[in-house]
């Protein structure tokens, strides 16, 4: 039983080839590019979406960090489109894995910390230290300060990994409790499924929810940077 | 062969079954050849379901289907065990 629960996080390769390659592109085939004035369906409906999205996340930035719009736009859609493509029975979720997530996480982070270094040393150095501190509590808060700051990619990262991790899992392990209690006691299971049922609406807001949150903690980052 | 076209240029459905082997044969299986299958298969799908005026939800749900039907596919290993059998 466990080795079963946890098989569905390994990286799927097939007969040792990394397929997981395949599975991390595939959400780029269910956006194609606009060529048209008008488009079809689909694409209208994934600009509409994506207009929406870019108006709220770029309102709070000034003319530089608004260069990062396609970087956050693309970001959002990864991570929700593949969080999403997980809910489907029996797929790989590439964001389940620690190591993707801080890919993604530590050189966006650190590219906001380095931007803010570059262009306005004395303001990100500033940071360290909030206004109006007692003197005698300084260096304990510059420290504590600096942790905060190097903590920021690794709780982005871990704080993706988790949230979807867990959320598979409560699916997979009420999913087998409703199958056990069928032949023990109908009442029960029925209760356990409609709980499925919540947990996977649940899911759903998850998966889009954790993209958000990444996407805007990012833009935030930047925000102080810029 | 007894035909005045020859096989390489047929259409598969105009290909006689036993010169199938021989058509099968000289395909273009270069790399080049190989992506050129795959952009012809994406672009008949995509202009025939998703590229059209009123498109509905059974374009992009039958690429769904079939991504869930791989992936159960590539895990069927282990789904074997928990089929409910006797003798496993």
């Amino acid at each position: 039983m466990n080795e079963n629960l946890f098989a569905s996080f390994a990286a799927p390769s097939m007969m040792g080839l990394p397929i997981v390659v395949l599975i991390v592109m595939f959400p780029s085939i269910l956006f194609p590019t606009p060529n048209r004035l008008i488009n079809n369906r689909l694409i209208s409906i994934q600009q509409w979406l994506i207009q929406l999205t870019s108006k709220q996340m770029l309102a709070i930035h000034n003319q530089k960090g608004r260069t990062w719009a396609l970087m956050l736009m693309s970001l959002i859609l990864f991570i929700g489109s593949t969080n999403l493509l997980g809910l489907l029975p029996h797929s790989f979720t590439p964001t389940t894995q620690l190591s993707m997530n801080l890919g993604m996480a530590i050189p966006l982070w650190a590219g906001t910390v380095i931007t803010g270094f570059r262009y306005k040393t004395k303001a990100s150095l500033a940071h360290f230290l909030p206004q109006g501190t007692p003197l005698p509590l300084i260096p304990m808060l510059v420290v504590i300060e600096t942790i905060s700051l190097f903590i920021q990619p690794m709780a982005l990262a871990v704080r993706l990994t988790a949230n979807i991790t867990a959320g598979h899992l409560l699916i997979h392990l009420i999913g087998g409790a409703t199958l056990a209690l069928i032949n023990i006691s109908a009442t029960t299971a029925f209760i356990t499924f409609i709980i499925l049922i919540l947990l996977t609406i649940l899911e759903f807001a998850v998966a889009l929810i954790q993209a958000y949150v990444f996407t805007l903690l990012v833009s935030l980052y930047l925000h102080d940077n810029t | 062969m007894a035909s005045p076209v020859p096989v390489k240029e047929k259409k598969l459905m105009e290909v006689k079954l036993g010169e199938l082997p021989g058509w099968i044969l000289m395909r273009d299986f270069t790399p080049k050849g190989i992506a050129g299958a795959f952009q012809r298969g994406y672009y008949r799908y995509y202009n025939k379901y998703i590229n059209v005026k009123k498109g509905g939800v059974a374009g992009i749900s039958m690429v769904l289907a079939a991504y869930v039907l791989f992936n159960y596919c590539r895990s069927y290993k282990e789904l074997k065990h928990e089929r409910l059998r006797k003798y496993h």
